[in-house]
């Protein structure tokens, strides 16, 4: 089985993203991978290396610039042709195009899947993690997007896979890109840091957010995530968000500070190794799931855990 | 300009799922059922471009049972116009659910179709790309803002890395992200008068559409349960786990 693998990639370089999901595919079937983009030959390059790849497909043109689905859906279906499966990471990008590539194929697509469990049967997360269902497709090809936490990165070198340039026939239309604003961060990203720090409703303010929350992330080198409730009370921008709906992570240690624990934040962090809660309500549901609990006041336990540190 | 907004029937979400002990899914006899939330920021949408004088009519439709009514009964209740139940007991996947809606679109002619971005039951994150696939029509999913100018749509998505703005000639297919708006409550008046409002009921082979799943859901399971922590005492306490798991020096 040939599968086509979605390249995420940002600003010339590969996202760890694309690496999880090569793991996935190499699972599924032989790797071969679509770099889509605007000037994308270093990206194609790097692709090339990633370890147990046998080919990469670039379509560089100004068409593809912001992998408008439009745009980029129609390739990925002339371009099934010749695979068997179409696996993207469940990243923003994935998860716009590869429901219009299904549906184009006329397959039903297999969403976040955990793990590969055998011939066109995966797991995948159902009523925000709650449940884990076993499908098996019985389409004759497959669309699957893919939980990156769920999966070992590949290794980014070691390949050297023939690179091949590719172009769409028909470009789609009736989408125009506008702008876009991308928060600038120094910190470690969400999806790939080792640790996070996160911070929920109780930080009561944007002014707290800031003061009593990134210090602590800055010292531990880590991420700053939150709550649904803290973005929806503007204290951080959307794009913080972990959760069902928001971004799903699993580092090594996940902090939730002032976070109650709603079953729709844990569905984005219970894969985390070691979660540590610090709250003032004992009762709150986020101890249930924390490995190591400070019941308390955090306006005093995160400054004196940031000045101990 | 016509809106049409699919709802769908799903556990609500306050509600803990809990997995059937045979293994065939998640028990929901006796769970209290609402509108997916997604769904209810949608039909909001719509109604605030009525509001607004951008969309004239506001039809709201459903894939699903008998008691799907009631869904579109509240959808009528927050001021939408006209319902249309598609009336079956199968699990309908999203592939099966775009086709329909397809159909819908091809009697309807909305020039706009708003779709919550997931259901909180199966998760997919699917059904409006799909519609807008199968339509040949732009797609603008993940909306936190959403502005409706002549023949286009300006389309804010929440994203990866932030925000993007996209712009989308009419008709197109807008999903919707949760901080889109807040849905209002229906007043009691206005769930009385949603009683007499017309709400078609028909089958999904009144639309030619083959609802036969394509996957195979072989067992449904609890997810691995994490083992009870512990709690510590004090902040030294917690500084000396932290320098044990190695994040802190």
């Amino acid at each position: 089985m040939k599968t086509l693998v979605w390249v995420e990639h940002e600003g010339g370089a590969l996202k760890d993203a694309t690496l999880s999901t090569v793991t996935a595919a190499a699972k599924i079937g032989e790797v071969h991978l679509l770099v889509a983009g605007e000037g994308v030959g270093a990206v194609a390059e790097a692709a090339a290396k990633i370890a147990g790849v046998a080919k990469v497909h670039v379509a560089d043109s100004a068409a593809y610039a912001h992998a408008l689905p439009e745009a980029v859906a129609p390739l990925v279906v002339e371009l099934m042709a010749g695979h068997d499966a179409f696996v993207a990471p469940a990243t923003s990008h994935g998860k716009n195009i590869a429901p219009r590539v299904a549906a184009l194929l006329d397959v039903m697509q297999v969403s976040d899947i955990l793990s590969v469990e055998g011939d066109k049967t995966f797991t995948r997360p159902i009523y925000a993690g709650n449940a884990i269902a076993t499908v098996k497709s019985n389409d004759a090809k497959l669309v699957v997007t893919v939980r990156t936490t769920g999966f070992e990165k590949a290794a980014a070198e070691g390949g050297s896979a023939a690179v091949e340039a590719v172009l769409a026939s028909s470009m789609g239309e009736g989408s125009a890109f506008v702008g876009q604003e991308i928060s600038k961060s120094e910190r470690p990203e969400l999806t790939s840091a080792k640790v996070i720090v996160s911070g929920g409703r109780a930080l009561a303010s944007a002014e707290n957010f800031h003061s009593v929350i990134e210090p602590l992330a800055d010292k531990l080198g880590a991420a700053v995530g939150a709550s649904r409730a803290a973005v929806d009370a503007g204290y951080v921008p959307n794009d913080y968000q972990v959760g069902q709906t928001g971004k799903i992570v699993a580092p090594e240690v996940y902090m939730a500070i002032g976070i109650s624990g709603a079953i729709q934040h844990l569905a984005g962090m219970k894969d985390s190794k070691t979660i540590i809660a610090i709250n003032k309500d004992e009762d709150a549901p986020i101890f249930q799931v924390a490995d190591i609990g400070l019941v308390g006041d955090l306006f005093q336990i995160v400054p004196e855990l940031t000045g101990k540190l | 300009m016509k809106v049409l907004v699919p709802v769908k029937r799903v556990i609500d979400y306050n509600v803990k799922p809990r997995v059937k002990m045979d293994g065939t899914g998640v028990d929901l006899t006796n769970v209290k059922m609402s509108m997916n939330p997604f769904d209810e920021i949608a039909v909001e949408e719509a109604i605030r471009l009525k509001e607004k004088g951008k969309a004239t009519e506001i039809v709201v439709v459903s894939v699903g049972p008998l008691k799907a009514q009631e869904t579109l009964r509240t959808a009528l209740a927050m001021g939408t116009d006209r319902a249309i139940l598609i009336q079956t007991d199968e699990t309908v996947e999203p592939l099966a659910v775009a086709k329909l809606l397809k159909a819908v679109a091809a009697e309807e002619q909305p020039g706009l179709v708003i779709l919550g971005k997931q259901a909180i039951d199966d998760d997919s994150n699917q059904t409006g790309q799909m519609l807008a696939a199968l339509m040949g029509r732009p797609q603008g999913t993940f909306a936190s803002k959403v502005e409706v100018e002549g023949d286009s749509v300006t389309v804010t998505r929440e994203v990866d890395g932030g925000l993007e703005t996209v712009k989308l000639a009419l008709p197109a297919i807008v999903t919707t992200d949760l901080r889109l708006n807040e849905p209002r409550y229906a007043s009691l008046p206005n769930i009385m008068k949603a009683k007499s409002k017309p709400l078609a009921t028909k089958a999904p082979a009144d639309y030619g559409v083959d609802i036969a799943p394509r996957l195979e859901t072989l067992k449904v399971s609890e997810p691995a349960k994490r083992q009870a922590g512990i709690k510590v005492a004090d902040v030294d306490e917690l500084v000396a786990k932290l320098k044990a798991l190695g994040v802190a020096a």
